[in-house]
């Protein structure tokens, strides 16, 4: 039905280069989540394929059609906005009733969707009320209700979900994600939550500096990050990067030697914290613990070898004290190996 | 606490004793002046006012100006508001140029429009000269009701349809623009955008401005006296020719009086029918 491709777009405002030359192409149905952080041009690109901000180049498609140059409510699109847009002057029933009334739904079918987009939204109770009467969060829950509504076939969210507490975000997000893959709604997720972006996209897009820097599933962003910013940017704690030196096509870091792509010359060693385990002195790195933070789940080090901060993830049962020195090595397979001077992944 | 409670009523003083003074005083002193006369009182002057020849026709004309010249101005104003808002550069120095006409008083602006209209005038000559006329043609004297009124009405809204603009184009500006883009892609068109959001959204620019307008033009006066002199004869206008032609200030000031309660009427009226409860508001 409706896949969305984003060709090349480009934005300057005046002087400020807020997108340059982005590519992303998202399948009829699927979930992609743009995750970046504030000021990246998450919200510059959003508003570019719905039609609200002109674009200095490129072009979107939407399904077969080229949209780029119809106006929003030609687009067949609905839009949550970041600081939710909700109309002060209509009931939280007029809000969400809103896209049917344009597009000249009859009564019962309004009444119908508006009580089914409420009850996922759990404001059911809130339908006579006026936005001024209400919070920040369900404010923006009138906001997802209003786009779910139109059972649109492409969705753009932008930070929906930011304004509620943890638990009814988490709660949220669940049903959300559900009731858009049972619909089949293509959509665009805005969020710089990683969790989020984890949680609920089948594909995320990591954006840097008004660039896309990896596209791809959640679990691959993790695992094998395209560039430092993205392994930096998802998972908590943040990757760690090594400084090492190759010497010979090799890597030695205390008693660990890794082979790597690179014969001689700096470069980055990636390792995720949970990815370390506890090993022998002879096969492992020495790794200095200077802070020990008991999370309950698992225990994070912070610590440093060769005179580098390590953050690193250990199961409980290990409980090493500050002050002490314990050798680890990564698990088979699990480390990324990055170009020293454009912090870029390196194949292997 | 207590210095704090105090302080704003220190603040707000001296603008109540200048209202005081120069207004409520006068006031209530037009209104002693036109219910008294030497042995008391009296509703003489009101059954003198009423019972005038002049009376009616002034009653009727004023309202009619009024009927025809706000709403006039408010869809002018909303017009050129809206024009406004979609021009990407430029929008200071038009809407500059709009609000020249505030800067004329108007009775310099009752004149400039004798100048175009009179059977001497610019457009006389202008429709002379295309063949269009075959002699200079009266439009302002008391045979010639209906393009007197016109012109009357011609000259208000050139005259005082910028401080609606102005008004609104402040409310405009006050109307985070992203109502708008959610009413768009939600498929509103632009006459539902119009509609549906920006002027309930407007309501309460609207009714400031409709409020001093329709109070402003129910005192309309000198450009109706440039005009059409004593031939279009309004409230304001009796009350002139009452205090200062026949001298008779009781007359004139119930003539004051009615023109205040009618104003007054005006301004409850908007506040009610133009009311946005609280919870409604931005
Ligand atoms: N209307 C605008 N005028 C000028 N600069 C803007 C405008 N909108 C966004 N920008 C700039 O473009 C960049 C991207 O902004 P935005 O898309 O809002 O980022 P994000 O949503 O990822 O936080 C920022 O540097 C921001 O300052
Ligand atoms: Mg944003």
């Amino acid at each position: 039905m409706a896949g969305i491709v984003i060709d090349g777009i480009r934005k300057s405002f005046g002087a400020v280069h807020a997108l340059e030359e982005v590519n992303l192409a998202v399948a009829d149905g699927e979930f992609v989540a743009l995750l970046g952080p504030s000021g990246c041009g998450k919200t510059t690109l959003l508003r570019i394929v719905a039609g609200l901000e002109t674009r200095s180049g490129g072009r979107v498609t939407i399904g077969t059609r080229d949209v780029s140059d119809l106006p929003p409510r030609e687009r067949g699109l609905a839009m949550v906005f970041q600081n939710y847009a909700v109309f002060p002057h209509m009931t939280v029933f007029e809000n969400i009733a809103f896209g049917l009334r344009m597009a000249k739904a009859d009564r019962a079918r309004i009444d119908a969707q508006v009580a089914r987009a409420a009850g996922l939204m759990h404001i059911e109770h809130l339908l006579g009320r006026y936005p001024g009467q209400l919070s920040g969060g369900q404010r923006q829950r009138v906001a997802v209700a209003r786009a779910l509504a139109v059972e649109p076939a492409v969705l753009l969210m932008d930070e929906p979900l930011s304004n509620l507490d943890a638990l009814l975000r988490m709660e949220m997000r669940a049903e959300l994600k559900a009731v858009l893959r049972e619909a089949g709604t293509t959509t665009i997720y805005v969020t710089h939550d990683q969790t989020e972006a984890m949680g609920l996209a089948d594909r995320i897009a990591v954006m840097h500096g008004g660039r896309i820097e990896q596209i791809a599933p959640p679990m691959e962003v993790y695992r094998t990050p395209a560039t430092t910013f993205v392994g930096g940017f998802v998972g908590a704690p943040p990757m760690n990067f090594v400084k090492t030196l190759a010497a010979d096509g090799k890597v030695r870091l205390g008693g660990l030697e890794l082979p790597c792509p690179i014969a001689s010359g700096e470069i980055l060693l990636g390792l995720r914290a949970e990815d370390l385990a506890p090993v022998g002195a002879d096969s492992g790195f020495p790794f200095a613990v200077r802070v020990v933070e008991p999370l309950g789940a698992h225990i994070l080090l912070t610590g440093e070898t060769a005179g580098q901060t390590l953050r690193v993830v250990l199961p409980p049962e290990h409980e090493p004290r500050a002050g002490q020195t314990v050798h680890l090595a990564p698990i088979a397979g699990r480390w990324r190996w990055m170009a020293a001077d454009s912090g870029k992944a390196i194949a292997t | 606490m207590r210095a704090n409670a105090v302080l704003p009523y220190v603040l707000i003083a001296p603008s109540v004793l200048f209202l005081a003074a120069f207004f409520l005083y006068p006031l209530a002193q037009t209104v002693a002046l036109s219910l008294s006369d030497a042995d008391g009182f009296t509703f003489a002057h009101y059954a003198r006012m009423a019972g005038d020849l002049n009376f009616k026709d002034a009653l009727v004309n004023t309202f009619l100006l009024v009927a025809v010249v706000v709403p006039l101005q408010l869809i002018a104003a909303l017009g050129m508001a809206q024009m406004l808002t979609k021009l990407r550069k430029g929008r200071d120095l038009v809407l500059w140029v709009w609000t020249i006409p505030l800067g004329v008083s108007d009775l310099a602006a009752g004149l400039v429009w004798l100048a175009l209209l009179t059977d001497r005038g610019y457009l006389n000559s202008a429709l002379f000269a295309l063949g269009l006329i075959d002699a200079p043609t009266g439009w302002l004297s008391y045979e010639t009701p209906v393009t007197l009124f016109f012109a009357i009405v011609l000259a208000e809204i050139w005259r005082a349809t910028a401080i609606v603009l102005v008004i609104l184009v402040a409310g405009l500006g006050l109307v985070p623009k992203e109502y708008d883009e959610a009413a768009q892609i939600f498929g509103a068109t632009p006459w539902q955008r119009f509609t549906k959001i920006t002027l309930p959204l407007l309501k309460p620019s609207i009714q400031t401005a409709l409020t001093l307008r329709t109070v402003l033009a129910f005192e309309v006066f000198a450009v109706v006296f440039a005009l059409g002199g004593t031939s279009f004869p309004v409230l304001v206008g009796e009350a002139y020719i009452w205090q200062f032609q026949n001298q008779n200030y009781a007359v004139a000031s119930a003539y004051a009086v009615l023109v205040m309660a009618i104003s007054l009427g005006a301004t409850v009226f908007y506040l009610r029918v133009l009311r946005t409860p609280p919870e409604a508001r931005g």
